[in-house]
């Protein structure tokens, strides 16, 4: 079982005013339920079998990616996992685009090559959903070593889950990361589970938080089930690493409340586990929040409701209506060089 | 008494017997105990051996890999699972650099009785990393032994015959074949490393093949009889060391060859088929050689280059018909 860390409420000082703006508020909110109904539908559209192969999706986790909204710039790069779509998606990759890419489309993110694992997007600083685990954290920190050579105050937000943490190519990076002050933003997403096994069975150090510190590595664990809780703690360690001190490390706590992947019942969890959970779902929390401490009104709420259907409806209708990459795509993107002599 | 079992149960049969059998036998991977198997390979068998014998790892393909040499040397008999093979890439340090030199390098002093197992080969629409097919890679290291095979009777009488073996073995399964049903006998047996076997008796061509492949090679031999052309089917069965003269044998016969191998062509599986057969067999051969691979790309995830990628009975006629010359 995971334990849930409670935030540090930041509305706990200033009983009145929420912390954050009414703006703020309200693009969480925009963005979390975007994700939620785009995912909602995608495991509809796996049902049908428009989709197709691993499938993991985000549902429970989405507060991380309302935090990475308003914390972190569209400059900063991101590198994460297969686990991806809600990453993306907050990133400003379209609805249309992932849909249509989760479809196999010729008119995906990466044009029917990656499905629904491999998004990339030079554009958005979108440095890909890797489907080997683990194999970004080296990467995101390449990412980062890049940005310090070039001399930016830009950085890279690595993330990977619970399970990717016990790789030792973790080890590595946060050693040259903070050996070289590299600026970057390492995110451990610990949904409490890697495929069957949860976290405690997996090390006798469960708080993943601890590895940062075997490096001196500033290092937190942060409530991931609430926007403001992650924001504050992002917003925090970005400006740690634009100061130029180097990397710094967040275990930001949630859950999955779907299995590892669609083909996954998630019978290794209990009934009451995920009700915990579901009980301090993000969406609601930040809604309820909204609504009840006047921030907005029920119609600008239902405004956003209304936005995100149309979006997600028309993300369908693209996606369907897109065409098929042509087979001989399977010979494009391999190399460069536009004449190399493939063996036949 | 034969009756019909799944390969995933062959597998587990096999690797269960030899434990019963051998108290240094043990199976160590991700989800391999709790979970019973990301495929359900080793289903019950936490619950028969417990959890010394049936061992939950995290995320550390390089690391347990390595834990898996060390306990070889170290007089124990370990079954080193991998989800897939695309994940033993990351282990590559310890199979190659120490699994399969440790004898070498101790003068014979430290052999690795070690088996990495686990499914290889494209598996539907699951992308670049989770699509490549690994016998090549594998059998290219002196000092290891590759197995590939789907059939549930040969899965198990050579995962046995790999446990006992005194030199690291890589054993390649299909997550796509393990429902695969085929008869195995009630009683004990071992099948032998390092021989092939012929499938289907033929007189105008010789179609080599192993694993998922040879059932596209079999269904190939099925349309090309209708057309009276008599395909002799050959299962490789083991990689590493491979048996040329069963080909060989078949080639004097048939004089013309098509290998069918899902490993990428260059440097691959069938080109060392083709330089041994144009070496022993030259003067037997009525045409060159023609393989059908996979595609010499990475494979993506729409359902199109699935299917432009992999080999298949279409493409394999044309393999047969052109050594033949006829249209
Ligand atoms: C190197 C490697 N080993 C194994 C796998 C199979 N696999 C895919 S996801 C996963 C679990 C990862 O869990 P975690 O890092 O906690 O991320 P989550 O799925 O919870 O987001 C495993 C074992 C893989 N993709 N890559
Ligand atoms: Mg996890």
């Amino acid at each position: 079982m995971t334990q849930v860390v409670k935030s540090k409420k930041p509305r706990a000082k200033k009983a009145k005013a929420p912390a954050f703006s009414k703006e703020t508020y309200l693009q969480w909110y925009e963005v979390m339920l975007r994700i939620r109904r785009f995912e909602e539908r995608t495991l509809m559209m796996y049902g049908q079998q428009k989709i197709r192969g691993f499938c993991h999706v985000y549902i429970g986790q989405e507060a991380i990616a309302a935090g990475l909204v308003s914390a972190i710039r569209p400059e900063d790069a991101i590198a994460t996992a297969y686990r991806q779509h809600g990453i993306a998606l907050s990133r400003g990759i379209s609805s249309k685009a992932c849909m249509a890419e989760l479809f196999g489309k010729k008119t995906g993110v990466v044009n029917g090559k990656g499905g629904s694992m491999h998004f990339f997007s030079k554009e958005k600083r979108f440095f890909g959903g890797n489907g080997i685990v683990g194999a970004q954290i080296p990467i995101g920190t390449g990412i980062a070593f890049a940005e310090k050579y070039k001399g930016t105050d830009n950085l890279c937000v690595t993330m990977f889950g619970d399970g990717a943490a016990r790789q030792g190519a973790l080890f590595e990076s946060f050693n040259m990361a903070m050996t070289w002050k590299l600026p970057v933003l390492y995110i451990c997403e610990n949904n409490g589970y890697a495929m069957g096994t949860s976290v405690s069975r997996t090390s006798n150090v469960p708080d993943i938080y601890k590895i940062g510190l075997a490096f001196d590595m500033p290092s937190e664990a942060v409530d991931g089930m609430n926007p403001e809780a992650v924001h504050e703690a992002l917003a925090k360690a970005a400006k740690h690493i634009r100061e130029g001190n180097g990397p710094y490390f967040l275990e930001i706590k949630t859950y999955r409340y779907k299995g590892h992947s669609v083909s996954d019942p998630g019978k290794y969890r209990s009934k009451e586990e995920l009700k915990e959970y579901k009980d301090l779902d993000p969406i609601k929390v930040v809604e309820n929040k909204i609504l009840k401490d006047k921030i907005a009104s029920e119609a600008e709420i239902k405004a956003i409701k209304d936005l995100i259907k149309t979006e997600i409806d028309e993300a369908i209708e693209f996606a369907e209506n897109s065409d098929y990459p042509d087979p001989s795509e399977l010979y494009t993107d391999n190399y460069v060089q536009k004449d190399y002599p493939f063996l036949t | 008494m034969a009756r019909k079992i799944a390969l995933r149960d062959a597998l587990r049969e096999g690797m269960s017997e030899e434990m019963r059998r051998d108290e240094n036998v043990f199976l160590m991977g991700e989800e391999v105990a709790l979970y019973n198997g990301a495929y359900k390979v080793s289903k019950g068998m936490l619950d028969e051996f417990g959890e010394r014998r049936v061992v939950d790892t995290p995320i550390s393909e390089l690391g347990f890999a390595g834990i898996g040499v060390g306990a070889a040397m170290n007089g124990l008999r370990p079954i080193i699972e991998f989800m897939t093979w695309n994940f033993a890439v990351l282990a590559f340090d310890q199979i190659v650099n120490n699994a399969a030199k440790t004898l070498s390098q101790s003068a014979g002093d430290f052999n690795c009785p070690i088996l990495f197992r686990g499914p290889s080969g494209a598996a539907g629409q699951l992308g670049q990393q989770h699509s490549q097919t690994f016998e090549s890679w594998m059998a290219n290291v002196p000092g290891l032994k590759v197995i590939s095979c789907i059939d549930p009777y040969d899965a198990k009488g050579l995962i046995k015959s790999a446990i006992r073996d005194e030199d690291p073995i890589c054993m390649m399964e299909s997550e796509l074949y393990y429902n695969l049903e085929g008869e195995v006998p009630e009683e004990e047996y071992l099948v032998p490393i390092g021989l092939a076997a012929v499938r289907r008796q033929g007189t105008d061509v010789t179609i080599v093949s192993y694993n998922k492949m040879m059932l596209v090679a079999k269904a190939a031999a099925e349309e090309l009889a209708k057309e009276g052309i008599s395909a002799e089917v050959i299962d490789l069965r083991t990689i590493r060391p491979l048996d040329f003269q069963t080909i060989v044998d078949s080639v004097k016969k048939t004089n013309r060859l098509v290998i069918v191998d899902e490993c990428w062509p260059f440097a691959g599986v069938s080109a060392e088929v083709t330089y041994e057969i144009q070496k022993f067999a030259f003067d037997y051969l009525d045409a060159p050689i023609v393989r059908v691979n996979s595609a010499d790309t990475s494979l993506g995830y729409a359902a199109a280059f699935v299917e432009e990628f992999l080999p298949n009975p279409a493409k394999v006629i044309e393999a047969v018909k052109q050594v033949m010359y006829v249209k």
